[in-house]
């Protein structure tokens, strides 16, 4: 039970006596405090940190048709990228902060220290009508008992394709049902008959190329991720990735969001998360339809992305980013969320009929990936910490070495491996689906 | 006693009077500034650099650095852009600069048009060069336009790094030429037009004048211009970043994607260790060799 500092109860005391004598409560819904029967949502403005949706267009969605709906207190939104954010949330910690709220994906709250957030349990209970699933609540623990945070955003990667490029499919094979392979032969007869490279991955410096190798690629090869690093279905896999490449648009080593070069028509075929494609299908609903990720020799393994928001214990206004996790995850705006960031909801409800076409397309591949027979969840790296990042520079230095340089597949996966071990070791973080559990730290086989 | 406060100055006016005070008034906002701002950071940065294993001091961010996949490469690549682009821009800039000091009519309006790169952030000139040079870009509709080409030519494909390499040399001369010509004129408006006058009496050529006289006057300018494009060229990064992404990385780029993307400050820390040490030998050559004798600041 946390107690409240004189000052937090003279100030709720106040704003109470303030509501009652009309001084009006900010227009915000309030909310129940954990131990207190009734309270007041503060109106003190905060800064809602986000790593999600820190594009400018996607920032300015969130800010002209989200947040503008939300009047309780005014929240600023700023987007960031990983270490910005993970440093500002730390610095806040040891001082006043102006951060009320943070939204992040799975990974960004485990790369910090969990103690620096509040526990929100009270808060899930209060919203458990809302249906969110019990996988996403349990993966909002972090593996501890204390709610971090609560399930905001999903998404995940799928193919778009460009209509003109379905002709050159290899015969029998249906776009919704393909393997690597067949994918690699499809690319080649683009290649061979249209003359121009028009398959594409996207491996730009701030693409999320790792995010695919880690949660598709290695599962549907290997099924699993550490464990099979170096195993020989490993090397299968970069040897069909190094085929694939051949074929694949030499301008995706600059490409981090595929959907610009599918508007420009340079990509028919491109892999990549689904907020990353959604401005092509909406430049050109016609032209584009979404299909599922390949498959591998064990399945079509998919990443469920999820962000959750939550609350730093140094946020200037705990009632007010309460209320406003409220807000985020109504039904309303969670449609709202779809349509203007393209983004899925996390809530129980169905999506809305009258769905714009783009995100008809999107939700097409999404659904058409989750509903596939042999369709498995791999999830994101848990437990990383702030190696994260070293992490995912050992798959993209493998991508590197291998398929850029053409170094020997063997040597470079064992010495890969090598560096995969020592971040295990040092992080001690034991094993995640698809890999089985293991006690310790996640060992190389 | 009261005597002698009698025959003292006042004490602000003894502070004045006090020939070390002045200029170590004038300077001290520029120490305090450098201080705070630049030499207690450089030091923390060294400090990080030498980190990496909690609790001791030691090199093992230095040896994760040197056995990183892109080490290597990121050296000669940064090596390769100071070694390629600094003199291209060097002579452009001269010649833009003696273009404009010649005073023909409408010089001015070149010298507007020579300095808008300034104007434009490093990232906003990559991603302009982007649209120059990419499939679809304005190079490859005008030459399939023009008829030269039929197929567009793949200007950034890691297939061909030559021509990567050369697209970043533009790019990047054309963004930062305009600071080296902006020293240069402002050291040619410098000299003295008597000895211009001078030369005309001898009758010299144009190419006499420019050897004999230009270019050794310009000669502290063109120092200045030099360790400031040689500092700039270490820490290229947005416009690399922007045509080239991660197939031409350069040292500057890897202490960012250390700490930024991989999370590991010691590292990037080391990096930028690395970039210091290089600059700072690299501006100590040119200071000696381009070393202006204090009778050429009097002439």
């Amino acid at each position: 039970m946390r107690y409240l500092k004189a000052p937090a109860a003279l100030a709720l005391a106040i704003g109470i006596v303030a509501a009652a004598c009309g001084g009006g409560s900010g227009g915000g819904t309030p909310s129940a405090s954990p131990g207190a029967s009734t309270a007041v949502v503060s109106s003190d403005p905060f800064v809602m940190l986000s790593t999600q949706l820190n594009t400018v267009t996607e920032s300015e969605a969130l800010r002209t048709q989200i947040l503008n709906g939300f009047t309780a207190a005014k929240v600023e939104f700023r987007g960031e990228t990983a270490g910005p954010f993970a440093d500002r949330i730390v610095a806040e910690s040891k001082t006043k902060g102006t951060v009320g709220v943070v939204g992040g994906l799975h990974g960004d709250f485990g790369a910090l220290d969990l103690n620096l957030f509040e526990d929100l349990t009270p808060l899930a209970t209060k919203l458990k009508d809302r249906g969110f699933p019990a996988e996403f609540m349990e993966l909002g623990k972090l593996g501890t008992t204390r709610q971090i945070y609560i399930p905001w955003m999903q998404a995940t990667y799928i193919l778009g394709v460009n209509k003109q490029a379905l002709q050159y499919l290899p015969s029998g094979v249906s776009v919704d049902n393909i393997t690597y392979q067949q994918l690699t032969q499809w690319c080649k007869n683009i290649s061979d008959q249209t003359g121009r490279k028009r398959c594409g991955l996207p491996a730009g410096p701030m693409s999320l190329l790792h995010r695919l190798i880690q949660g598709y690629m290695y599962p549907a090869y290997t099924g699993g991720l550490v464990t099979t690093y170096k195993s020989p279905e490993a090397a299968t896999l970069w040897q069909d990735l190094k085929n694939l490449w051949q074929y694949t648009n030499p301008q995706s080593l600059q490409i981090d969001f595929m959907q610009e070069s599918m508007l420009s028509g340079e990509v028919w075929v491109g892999f990549d998360h689904v907020a990353r494609l959604v401005k092509a299908f909406e430049g050109k609903p016609n032209d584009f339809v979404a299909a599922p990720a390949p498959k591998g020799p064990k399945g079509l393994y998919y990443m469920s992305v999820l962000a959750g928001l939550g609350i730093p214990k140094s946020t200037p206004n705990k009632s007010g980013a309460e209320a406003f996790i409220d807000y985020m995850t109504t039904p309303a705006v969670q449609s709202k969320t779809l349509t203007a960031v393209a983004f899925f909801p996390v809530i129980g409800s169905t999506l809305p009929a009258d769905l714009p076409p783009h995100l008809k397309i999107e939700a097409d591949g999404v659904a058409k990936q989750a509903k596939s027979p042999d369709a498995k969840v791999a999830l994101l790296p848990i437990g990383l910490g702030a190696k994260g990042g070293e992490f995912n520079k050992v798959q993209l230095d493998t991508f590197q070495r291998i398929v850029i340089k053409g170094e020997d597949i063997q040597k470079v996966l064992t010495e890969q491996a090598a560096i995969l071990q020592a971040v295990m070791n040092d992080t001690k973080a034991p094993c995640w689906k698809p890999d089985p559990p293991s006690t310790g730290p996640c060992q190389v086989k | 006693m009261a005597v002698r406060a009698g025959r003292a100055l006042p004490f602000p006016a003894r502070i004045a009077r006090s020939e070390a005070v002045l200029p170590l008034g004038l300077l001290a906002p520029t120490i305090i500034f450098l201080t705070l701002l630049i030499l207690i950071p450089v030091a923390q940065a060294i400090l990080l650099s030498f980190q990496a294993v909690p609790g001791t001091l030691g090199f093992e961010a230095y040896r994760r650095m040197v056995t990183d996949v892109a080490f290597a490469d990121s050296l000669k690549n940064t090596l390769l852009l100071l070694v390629l682009v600094v003199p291209v821009q060097l002579v452009l800039a001269l010649a833009m600069a003696l273009l404009i000091h010649s005073r023909f009519p409408g010089h001015g309006v070149f010298l507007y048009i020579f300095a808008l790169p300034l104007a434009i952030s490093d990232l906003a000139a990559g991603i302009v060069w982007l649209a120059v040079f990419s499939d679809t870009g304005y190079l490859n509709s005008a030459l399939t336009g023009l008829g030269l080409t039929t197929d567009p030519i793949n200007f950034l494909s890691y297939e061909n790094m030559h021509l990567v390499l050369g697209t970043v040399i533009v790019a990047e001369s054309w963004r930062a030429t305009a600071i080296v010509l902006v020293i240069l004129l402002a050291g040619l408006q410098l000299i003295p037009r008597e000895y211009f006058e001078a030369a005309d009496l001898f009758g010299a050529s144009r190419l006499k004048r420019t050897l004999l006289i230009v270019l050794p006057m310009l000669r502290p300018s063109l120092q200045s211009a030099l360790i400031i494009r040689t500092i700039f060229a270490f820490q290229t990064f947005a416009v690399v970043l922007a045509l080239a992404g991660r197939q031409l990385p350069v040292l500057s780029y890897e202490a960012y994607d250390w700490y930024y993307n991989n999370r590991n400050e010691f590292i990037a820390a080391a990096f930028a260790a690395l970039i210091l040490l290089m600059t700072m030998t690299v501006v100590f050559f040119y200071l000696r060799l381009l070393r202006v004798k204090d009778a050429e600041i009097q002439r």
